[in-house]
């Protein structure tokens, strides 16, 4: 490309300083910053005002008790946990702590509802109720959006738009599969497996509460869910949902607490499945935990996913795409494309546009409808992004982050990238789970899939390019269990999804995901 | 999409056209994805504008707007309400900013400059064989020098786009550098008819030729074409502005025209412009809307946020 050419957003292009359209307009002069480089100014000239959704009509519980055989149940343990508000710190329920005898009941609860109820049921009947969870869940969309807002930290935009809408989507989905598995598994009788224990990670709540609970159910199993200690209300508003529905008692049972908890249900005798999505060493522990049990397993863990820009890729979609793919939910998701690899000859054009991008990027109260970058989950988590964006600096990389103000309370960090990153930066490597991304350049294809590929894990990437037969080529070699081309983060409950390496095994949504709940006769 | 250069020796076959000192330009090369810009637009319209900020918009919005009647009917009579519409749009709110331009046919310029004399209210004229620019080149260009002798100081250009689907760049660059002479001192809006190129690819190939030839504006629509006006085509263009504006350090206008009907579209391009251009193009030295009906709904709205109520729209003076 013609480095002279005039439209070449490239902003190292001398600019006379007397530049003016020459109308008799009031056209005016460049005003940049900088004398002679021309920079956009996105300032105060016209501000949205506050935009909070209403949360008066949703009513919180001060206390939650477990969700056991179709009942609110009081824990064994006798101890309640608070769940806080990210954003602002403020306590907004406490919540039972379920210890090994609560997990106990609660199992036996769902072998129960799996031995006299549900696994007899036809699968048109157990549709039936699956639909209905669906649809109650659409009618409870803004009350659901507006406490996985205040739970979790994640802006109202994200959970009314994406987390919801799609979480209702798993349900019908799967209620088609109920009474069709034959057509999954042609000329195969699938059964059930009995009671399945899954645990789900506090990125997205009521979603993967979801993505575990529509197909165990769609195929006749009982389960049992823990949500994240972080997290737990929109499970609980669903438990709720689930008794409005007249589901049989015991076929979903919640348990709250935290890793003594998950511990306690993954490594119970009489669970015959266990599903986990959360952190890579949390899934290897369970792994461990129950080898040489029963017991099958799925894992669906963490990822370092690559973004690959290349100089032929419409390059302000791909901003838009790398902006989503790593600063969507703060960057708190699995597949998040954390790592970008673009192409050398675009790397500062595409840096100047990612920057003047950041610069609009709008981070506060979470509730507010025109957010962008919420809160941070955890102090834990917040500290976690910390330490490695600190080890980022040490390493001498160049940072930038958005000129975000920061609230006073509650953890919080801005939309930031880094430069110069290399191969070997810890921050290129680690699953930072935050809204860091690490940019790296390549030279050519073979380059961008062997950087891509040069990673522990395998859960996803992203390819931009104009060239339709270049993203397929691509597609072949890269080891992700999904790849988006010109786009990303899109999901869907009819695509199956799950890792390859240490990002985990089996998948989740589609046929394939429906395999992971079923034996298969012949 | 290759790389082409203008040739020059194309420049020949277009009858009437004087000697155009104007470099013509490499093009960039820039594609545009159709499924993401529509994403994008459609993130953006998701912006909640409320109370002050909606009045802050919608009263640059009424600032923004060039009034416009393009009618085989429109007569002296009805041009005069227009421009009394334009200079005082509510007359019982005087914090209501003046309309930026009135937009007519050139017959109508003569009675639009007398009616707005003093209001600092522009006159927009449409020439170059509006609306499908289909005449030969000195017609346009005579089109145009009447127009600005007649009291035009801004001209609304349509492209051939004819020449543009046929790759013949030439012709398209060399007919709105001429037209950019013949408007001398008068403002050049440059209409690319964003619904006949058919991709966001040439759409965003015409702005560069636009800009390059010499456009003060770039203009979607003569809004006699559908589709006209969409906020996709708008970001297409105003992507193509910032890219000009980072490289030289020119302001080019937009305007997006036709299509633009009520308060809340309007709102959803100042969101676009205000989040891709940033504060310098919220401005109606560099952002217009083509628009008619827009400007009563507008102040319907206005009205609502002053009062609290909506208003019946035979409140509003119908033009």
């Amino acid at each position: 490309m013609d480095s002279a050419n005039p439209f070449h957003a490239s902003t190292g292009t001398a600019v006379p300083a007397n530049a003016t359209n020459g109308t008799s307009h009031g056209a005016s002069v460049a005003s940049g910053t900088s004398p002679g480089k021309p920079a956009l100014d996105f300032g105060a000239a016209w501000e949205y005002a506050p935009a909070p959704e209403a949360r008066d009509h949703v009513k919180i519980d001060p206390r939650y008790e477990l969700f056991i055989g179709g009942k609110w149940q009081a824990p064994a343990s006798g101890s309640y946990f608070p769940t806080i508000n990210p954003s602002d710190e403020s306590q907004l329920s406490e919540v039972a702590e379920a210890n090994e005898a609560d997990v106990d009941k609660a199992v036996k609860a769902a072998r129960h509802a799996y031995e006299k109820t549900w696994s007899k049921m036809p699968g048109a009947e157990r549709a039936k109720y699956i639909f209905r969870i669906a649809r109650a869940m659409q009618e409870k969309a803004r009350e659901l959006a507006i406490v996985e807002t205040l739970d979790g930290g994640k802006p109202i935009k994200e959970s009314r738009d994406v987390d919801v809408p799609l979480a209702s989507a798993h349900f019908f989905y799967h209620a088609g599969w109920a009474d069709k598995l034959h057509y999954a598994f042609q000329g195969r009788k699938a059964r059930p497996l009995g009671v399945a224990g899954q645990i789900i990670p506090w990125n997205f709540p009521l979603l993967m509460a979801a993505w575990k609970i529509a197909p165990a159910l769609a195929c006749g199993n009982t389960v049992v869910l823990k949500p994240a200690e972080t997290t737990p209300l929109t499970a609980l508003l669903l438990a709720k949902i689930c008794q409005e529905a007249e589901l049989p008692d015991g076929v979903v049972n919640i348990v709250t607490g935290a890793g003594k908890t998950g511990a306690a249900l993954a490594g119970h005798g009489d669970v015959d499945k266990v599903a986990f999505t959360g952190s890579t060493g949390v899934g290897k522990r369970i792994q461990r935990a129950i080898a040489g049990s029963k017991k099958r397993l799925t894992l669906e863990l963490g990822g370092k996913a690559a973004n690959i820009v290349f100089a032929d890729a419409p390059l302000d979609q791909a901003v838009e795409g790398v902006i989503n793919g790593i600063y969507f939910n703060q960057g708190h998701v699995c597949c998040a494309g954390s790592r970008l690899l673009i192409e050398e000859s675009v790397h500062d054009v595409f840096v100047a546009k990612l920057k003047d991008r950041l610069r609009t990027m709008r981070l506060g109260d979470p509730l507010d409808k025109n957010t962008d970058i919420g809160a941070i989950n955890s102090r834990m988590q917040l500290d976690r992004i910390k330490e490695l964006v600190a080890s980022g600096e040490e390493e001498g990389l160049d940072r930038f982050s958005a000129p975000c103000e920061l609230p006073s309370k509650g953890f919080w960090f801005p939309p930031t990238f880094f430069t110069g990153v290399a191969q070997t930066s810890r921050i290129a490597r680690e699953e930072i789970f935050g809204p860091v991304l690490s940019i790296l350049t390549f030279r050519t294809p073979d380059e961008a899939v062997e950087k891509a590929n040069n990673t522990m894990y395998g859960l996803s990437a992203g390819v931009w390019t104009d060239k339709g037969a270049k993203i397929f080529w691509m597609a072949q070699k890269l080891r992700a269990g999904v790849i988006w081309g010109n786009t990303f983060n899109k999901l869907d409950p009819s695509s199956p999804f799950g890792g390859y390496k240490e990002s985990g095994f089996g998948r989740e949504g589609g046929r394939q995901g429906l395999a992971s709940y079923v034996e298969l006769d012949g | 999409m290759n790389h082409g250069t203008i040739h020059s020796s194309q420049a020949s076959s277009t009858p009437g056209s004087s000697v155009v000192a104007r470099p013509r330009p490499s093009f960039s090369g820039t594609t545009v994805d159709k499924v993401a810009i529509e994403e994008r637009v459609g993130a953006l319209a998701k912006r909640s504008i409320k109370k002050q900020a909606k009045v802050a918009g919608l009263k640059l919005t009424t600032s923004m707007i060039d009034l416009t009647t393009l009618e085989g009917k429109d007569t002296p009579g009805k041009v005069r309400a227009l421009c009394a519409k334009a200079r005082r749009p509510l007359a019982s709110d005087p914090s209501i900013p003046a309309c930026a331009a009135i937009c007519v046919y050139p017959n109508m310029v003569p009675v639009a400059k007398e009616a707005l004399a003093g209001s600092g209210v522009h006159i927009a004229s449409v020439a170059t064989a509006f609306p499908s620019g289909q005449s030969p080149l000195d017609i346009k260009l005579d089109d145009v020098r009447r127009a600005v002798d007649f009291g035009a100081d801004e001209i609304d250009m349509v492209i051939d786009r004819g020449a543009m689907l046929s790759g013949d760049y030439a012709k398209v660059f060399d007919e709105i550098a001429a037209t950019k002479e013949a408007c001398g001192p008068a403002h050049l809006k440059v209409i690319l008819e964003t619904g006949e190129l058919g991709t966001y690819d040439l759409v965003r190939r015409a702005s560069e030729i636009g800009i390059a030839a010499g456009g003060d504006f770039i203009k979607t629509s003569t809004g006699k074409v559908q589709p006209a006006a969409t906020p996709a085509v708008t970001l297409v263009m105003l992507e193509c502005i910032r890219d000009h504006y980072l490289a030289t350090g020119k302001k080019i206008g937009m305007k997006p025209a036709g299509g633009v009907r009520t308060a809340k579209q309007a709102l959803h391009y100042l969101v676009i412009v205000k989040e891709t251009l940033g504060d310098a193009w919220l401005t109606p030295d560099l952002f217009r809307f083509g628009a008619s009906a827009l400007l009563n709904d507008v102040l319907m709205q206005l009205e609502k946020e002053r009062t609290g109520n909506y208003a019946a729209s035979d409140d509003f003076s119908k033009e």
